[in-house]
């Protein structure tokens, strides 16, 4: 049995993924209750210190997407506090959560990712939008896919497949954050890749491939029970399976993550993958990857978040 | 299964049902929208978004004491079923209500609900075939199109100006619904400051609307929450009070008591009174006993007319600090209603500003308001702002305007470097 006598699912905070956090806070709370571990969901809020400081928990299990929850800055705290966590340090989030700084760090380590910019708002209003977004479309090309250089859960982003189409994909990427990435797009298979690592080093999770019924893999296709089909694992040959595994072990050693991530990539149809961005605090609602990944591969998902409680637990602050 | 390829794999849907659903549940997805107003709940974000009233004002220790009497005295009532029409004693106050409008009306004639949003689902229910005409006033209130868009009515928008729903346009939507063969099922609105346009049904202009109603045809359904809430002199007279057999009236509890017992009513004509009933019945066999015999008590027991009295006074003052703020901070380019009763400010954002798309930039600065899309049964309003004052005291009004000022200037140089967003 294991020893976790006080767990704390952090879910919530103010980002917009807000809701999604929410409801993956719940899920891994349930999922552990199912798995004989009584835990607590907490906010990010103004209640939570001094709640983490009166009954320090045993461990705290992360579920706080978008910023705050995946920028480090939660994890920061809970390093001052000297409460253990579930999942990657600070730093590492950090670097993942910014993806032109991901993108980088993974094309230095050799991983093919899209040609991209990254753009603040400014430069546009210094430059001139029109004349900035010509260069863009010259260089880049056409299509492209447009999303803010930080956040997730698609907020923000889209493909865009005419140069008319880019100053308002722009637009809606700058209504959530200051700086846009802007990247060719890359058709093809969508999958989705998790990394766990129970204490034998990283191991891939088998490659979920995504097809949204309709459209692109946006907000609603996401986060609706329905509208997309997941296949687990992807159906590609084996050679590429391995690569996409590969890849996504990389990504998380590269970035330095620790215990868990989640890789999403797309394979074009030379079956090249193409690494887009990796996740520190992946989705864990009924709609979402990781967790199908777990339970297609024979690590049930409320298990598999104990052993992840009991390992942070064991580590230490 | 090839050397070459992993094992076959089988698409999983998470949703077994995916296919079985009924037409009018297409729409039913998650949205960015609704995922933004989760973050609006937390206490850092002044939120000027969701309609709530002040419950906070009521004396609550009094209310708690009289509902503590309730269960002692009459729980074996107040925790039994009832009739669908509702409690009787509770019909006789509610008449005693609509009085202060002017309406004459009998306990018999009316027939209470979960809120009156149950009642706009009921004459959805009884009214509405796929594809019938609604006629509703643009903007109109999103929770009516939402009850309209269940039953998949073509819901039809009719122009309104400061002084409520324009008699001309109302002729005019007329006019093109029989032009196209069609025959409009009612007419619905809000003629009492209105959510969410804030403004209010000139005096002069209600018999007209009825006129042309009357010869039409045209059945109205006049839903009025916050027609006690006026800031100057007394009530206005309700429609229904000129046209007891054209006019649908839709009443409610949340605005003036409690939005949380959910007790709100309708009184119809005969014919259509009984048919409310009996969809009421088939809907929620009868509505809560408790919920009923508390509004009951309090009307019976507690100077709820002083308790109106508190509530207008609040409102007034939060509807003059978000005027005195809006004509202080925000851009020169901004026009907004000013509303003489209500919860409701109806902003117009300048040319080329879309208060949908702005929403997470408002959202991530702290306050929140309501995008006009969502008024507007095509997604149009893409232009207008809802702001409601009822909850934020006038301190948190003044701050959350402040914050919405810098985030429409930041859309507006956005705007100037990219060029207009579009309007829905």
């Amino acid at each position: 049995m294991s020893d976790l006598e006080r767990i704390v699912v952090l879910a919530g905070g103010l980002s917009p993924e807000r809701e999604v956090s929410l409801r993956s806070g719940d899920r891994v709370r349930d999922v552990l209750a199912e798995a004989g571990i009584h835990a607590v969901v907490a906010d990010a809020d103004a209640a939570l210190l001094s709640m983490l400081r009166a009954d320090p928990p045993s461990a705290v299990f992360p579920a706080i997407h978008g910023v705050c929850g995946e920028d480090g800055a939660i994890r920061e705290v809970l390093g001052l506090l000297g409460v253990p966590y579930v999942g990657s340090v600070a730093s590492a989030c950090q670097m993942a959560f910014d993806k032109p700084t991901a993108k980088a760090l993974t094309t230095a380590a050799g991983l093919a990712t899209p040609p991209s910019v990254t753009l603040p708002r400014e430069t546009f209003h210094d430059l001139g939008a029109t004349a900035v977004i010509d260069l863009i479309v010259a260089r880049l090309g056409l299509p492209l896919y447009v999303k803010p250089s930080r956040g997730g859960s698609a907020l923000g982003a889209g493909a865009v497949r005419t140069a008319a189409d880019l100053p308002a994909a722009v637009l809606s990427c700058f209504a959530y954050g200051d700086t846009a990435l802007i990247e060719r797009f890359i058709s093809g298979t969508e999958v989705a890749v998790g990394v766990i690592d129970l204490g034998q080093g990283p191991q891939a999770l088998p490659a979920v491939e995504i097809v949204p019924g309709e459209g692109e893999y946006d907000y609603a296709a996401r986060y609706t029970a329905g509208k997309t089909e997941f296949y687990v694992p992807a159906r590609l040959p084996a050679t590429v399976a391995d690569d996409v595994a590969r890849i996504a072990i990389a990504a998380h050693t590269v970035l330095g993550l620790r215990d868990l991530s989640r890789t999403d990539l797309i394979v074009d149809a030379d079956g090249t993958p193409w690494f887009l961005e990796v996740n520190v605090a992946p989705g864990m609602t009924e709609t979402s990857t990781l967790p199908l990944a777990l339970e297609a591969s024979g690590h049930p998902f409320g298990r598999t978040c104990v052993r992840l409680l009991e390992q942070a637990a064991a580590r230490g602050a | 299964m090839t050397p070459e390829q992993q094992p076959i794999s089988q698409p999983q849907r998470i949703d077994r049902y995916v296919g079985q659903y009924a037409e009018r549940a297409v729409g039913m997805v998650a949205s960015e929208i609704r995922a933004l107003f989760a973050v609006a709940a937390r206490p850092e974000i002044v939120s000027l978004a969701g309609g709530s009233p002040y419950v906070a004002a009521l004396p609550l220790d009094v209310v708690g004491d009289m509902i503590g009497q309730l269960i002692a005295g009459q729980g074996a009532t107040a925790l039994q079923y009832c009739t669908a029409q509702g409690d009787a004693g509770l019909r006789e106050r509610i008449c005693d209500v609509m009085a202060l409008e002017e309406i004459r009306a009998h306990p018999d004639e009316v027939v209470v609900t979960v809120g009156s949003q149950q009642a706009l689902d009921l004459m959805a229910r009884i009214f509405i075939d796929p594809g019938d005409v609604v006629l509703v006033e643009a903007p109109s209130y999103v929770g009516a199109l939402g009850a309209f868009a269940s039953y998949q009515a073509d819901v039809v928008h009719v122009a309104m100006d400061d002084d409520g729903l324009i008699p001309e346009a109302l002729e005019e939507a007329i006019r093109r619904t029989t032009a196209a063969g069609r025959r409009a099922k009612f007419l619905y609105t809000v003629p009492n400051y209105h959510n969410p346009a804030g403004v209010t049904l000139a005096a002069g202009r209600r018999h007209r609307i009825l006129d042309i109603c009357h010869r039409a045809g045209l059945l109205v359904v006049e839903d009025n929450p916050y027609g006690l809430l006026g800031f100057d002199g007394e009530p206005m007279r309700a429609l229904r009070a000129d046209d007891a057999d054209g006019v649908v009236y839709l009443g409610t509890f949340s605005k003036t008591f409690a939005a949380g017992v959910r007790v709100g009513w309708a009184v119809a004509p005969t014919a259509i009174r009984e048919k409310l009933i009996l969809a009421a019945e088939s809907a929620v066999l009868c509505h809560s006993s408790f919920s009923q015999l508390t509004v009951r008590e309090y009307l019976n027991t507690q100077p709820w007319h002083e308790q109106v009295k508190d509530f207008r006074e609040l409102y007034r003052e939060r509807r003059d600090a978000t005027l005195r703020a809006l004509a202080g901070m925000v851009p020169s380019e901004c026009h907004w209603t000013r509303p003489a009763g209500g919860f409701y400010v109806w902003l117009r954002l300048p040319d080329g500003i879309n208060s949908k798309a702005m929403l997470p930039r408002a959202i991530s600065s702290r306050v929140a308001y309501v995008p006009g899309t969502g008024f507007y049964a095509d997604g149009s309003g893409g232009q207008y702002a809802r702001l409601c004052y009822s909850l934020p005291d006038p301190d948190r009004i003044g701050e959350g305007i402040r914050r919405l000022a810098a985030v429409i200037e930041t859309e507006m140089q956005l705007r100037d470097d990219f060029g207009p967003m579009s309007a829905s």
